[in-house]
């Protein structure tokens, strides 16, 4: 008979150590679900802070611009470079167009941008906030009567929801003109067809697809950010832990929610 | 500067706390504390590190729960005050943190005003500066008021988070480590501000420290948190007339004997 395992006792430790990180799972899936709801509740409710609501769209835009506009230029010369040899197979070139209008205005520029700003806005929050919370400065904001959750969750929030899908649209734009000059260079397209082609394949259910992708991103960007940092523990390394958790678990959720809303918008086409 | 004699209304506790018990996972923190701070009077609460003294003033400012016991500050009870009233509450607490916690984002004068216009949203932005400038006034900082708290020294720094907890013209003061990490000179002027806190402000206080010479300074009473309890409570000198290898050891550390 083998008594190994009972011997060092290795499987009984491993199988607890394994139900207490389904305990985590689960308590974290609880305690964001109730920051969410948290932030429904005292984000539509006055007073608002207006002022800082702006302030943090105008800082989300200006760190994730730079970036964006020369990945989503990037993105859009080198798919449309990758595309042409498929298509060239069948004589399709003048398709690349609309196949690149449909790839960057359905998927590439909502996912690059969300991606983008998981990296550049999500750290940033989730480290501001964590170091806040490390250095008492959001006990100080409650023991002062305010109401911090309000003044740095929601006002975050909000402002990466309404500012990527702007950034994803903006993103979409650099793209195809990145494509353009690709297309322009080999097949000598003029801006005129290359606008018509790119337009006359989509349709309103993409853009609307598209900017509800966004909406959804940014949110999670957003919360995801705000959850690491408010709730970061002591000490420096939770601040990194915090910013590290935002990119991390933003990206992935970009990830699950682009299947599923691929899967919801696919029925209404 | 000596403490001017401050007669404590002893008919009127502002903070009554019965059987207070805090435990953090398998360690009890705090074990059954009983304490009264009477309006007007400054109570210092001395111990070890990791007594359980800041603890003790988280808890009545609502920052932590308690697991037993009652605290009743200004008249509520803390630990079944609905979230609005705690926040109406809070505007009557200040609490002076021991890092400052000062917004680094913020000038000084954002920081100063940013409980005031949260709290106060019919004030003009005229009341908002004068709000401003004479809390700075008060705390002897009027020249920093468009700096950075980065830009402060650390004794700035205690005086500006001092200042922002005044600015609401709180009933109670909560000092947490006031002269920590400070030279002796820095040391002896927060002393001074804490007790010209308590004359011009007539605030009570709860001055949480480990610092003997602070604590005979501004300590109108003394509470000594021994093993989760208060084990002495009195005057400086009534709690420190003791052979108690406990308490003695403070003592003398704390006057080179």
């Amino acid at each position: 008979m083998d008594n190994t395992q009972s011997i060092n006792g290795e499987t009984p430790k491993k199988m607890s150590k394994l139900k207490q990180s389904f305990a985590d799972f689960f308590l974290t899936l609880y305690n964001i679900n109730k920051f969410i709801l948290r932030f429904f509740r005292e984000a539509f409710v006055p007073p608002f802070e207006l002022k800082e609501v702006v302030r943090q769209c105008y800082e989300v835009g200006v760190r994730s611009f730079t970036l964006i506009s020369v990945t989503g230029f990037i993105v859009g010369v080198i798919f449309t470079k990758q595309s042409r040899p498929s298509l060239s197979q069948f004589g399709a070139e003048s398709w690349l167009p609309s196949l690149v209008s449909i790839a960057i205005m359905r998927a590439l520029a909502p996912l690059v941008t969300a991606l983008i700003a998981s990296g550049k806005v999500g750290s940033s929050i989730g480290a501001e906030l964590g170091s806040m919370r490390v250095t008492e400065q959001i006990d100080a904001m409650e023991v002062s009567g305010t109401k911090p959750f309000k003044y740095l969750v929601c006002t975050r929030v909000l402002a990466t929801t309404l500012t990527i899908p702007i950034l994803s649209t903006y993103t979409g734009f650099v793209a195809l003109f990145g494509g353009y000059l690709n297309v322009t260079q080999n097949e000598g397209t003029t801006w005129t067809t290359f606008i018509q082609e790119v337009f006359e394949p989509l349709t309103f259910t993409d853009f609307v697809a598209s900017l509800i992708k966004s909406i959804v991103f940014g949110f999670t960007i957003g919360i995801v950010g705000c959850y690491q940092g408010y709730n970061s523990s002591k000490g420096t390394e939770g601040v990194g832990k915090a910013a590290n958790g935002a990119v991390i678990t933003a990206m992935f959720l970009v990830f699950i929610e682009e299947v599923i809303i691929v899967q919801i918008t696919g029925w209404f086409r | 500067m000596k403490k001017a004699a401050i007669q404590a209304d002893h008919s009127n506790p502002v903070i009554s706390i019965r059987g207070l018990k805090k435990a953090f996972q398998d360690y009890s923190v705090l074990r059954g504390i009983d304490l009264d701070l009477y309006q007007g009077e400054n109570l210092v609460v001395l111990g070890r590190s990791g007594t359980g003294k800041s603890v003790l003033i988280k808890i009545i400012s609502g920052l932590l729960k308690p697991d037993a016991g009652q605290v009743e500050v200004l008249g509520y009870n803390i630990a079944t005050i609905s979230e609005d009233e705690l926040q109406a509450l809070r505007i009557r607490i200040g609490f002076s943190f021991q890092n400052s916690a000062l917004y680094d984002s913020m000038t000084v004068r954002k920081n100063l005003e940013f409980p005031l216009v949260r709290n106060r949203r019919n004030l003009t932005r005229g009341e908002i500066n004068t709000n401003v400038e004479a809390v700075l006034d008060a705390v002897g900082l009027s020249q920093t008021i468009n700096q950075m708290p980065s830009e402060l020294s650390g004794g700035q720094r205690k005086r500006i988070g001092i200042a922002r907890t005044l600015i609401l013209n709180p009933e109670i003061m909560l000092y947490d480590e006031p002269t920590a990490g400070l030279d002796p000179i820095t040391c002896i002027e927060i002393n001074d501000l804490i007790n010209e806190v308590q004359q011009r402000y007539n605030t009570s206080s709860i001055i949480i420290t480990h610092d003997l010479t602070c604590a005979k300074q501004t300590g109108d009473r003394i509470a000594m948190l021994l093993d989760g309890q208060f084990q002495r409570t009195g005057t400086f000198e009534e709690v420190f007339a003791t052979e108690d290898e406990r308490v003695k050891p403070f003592y003398d550390y704390n006057f080179i004997k």
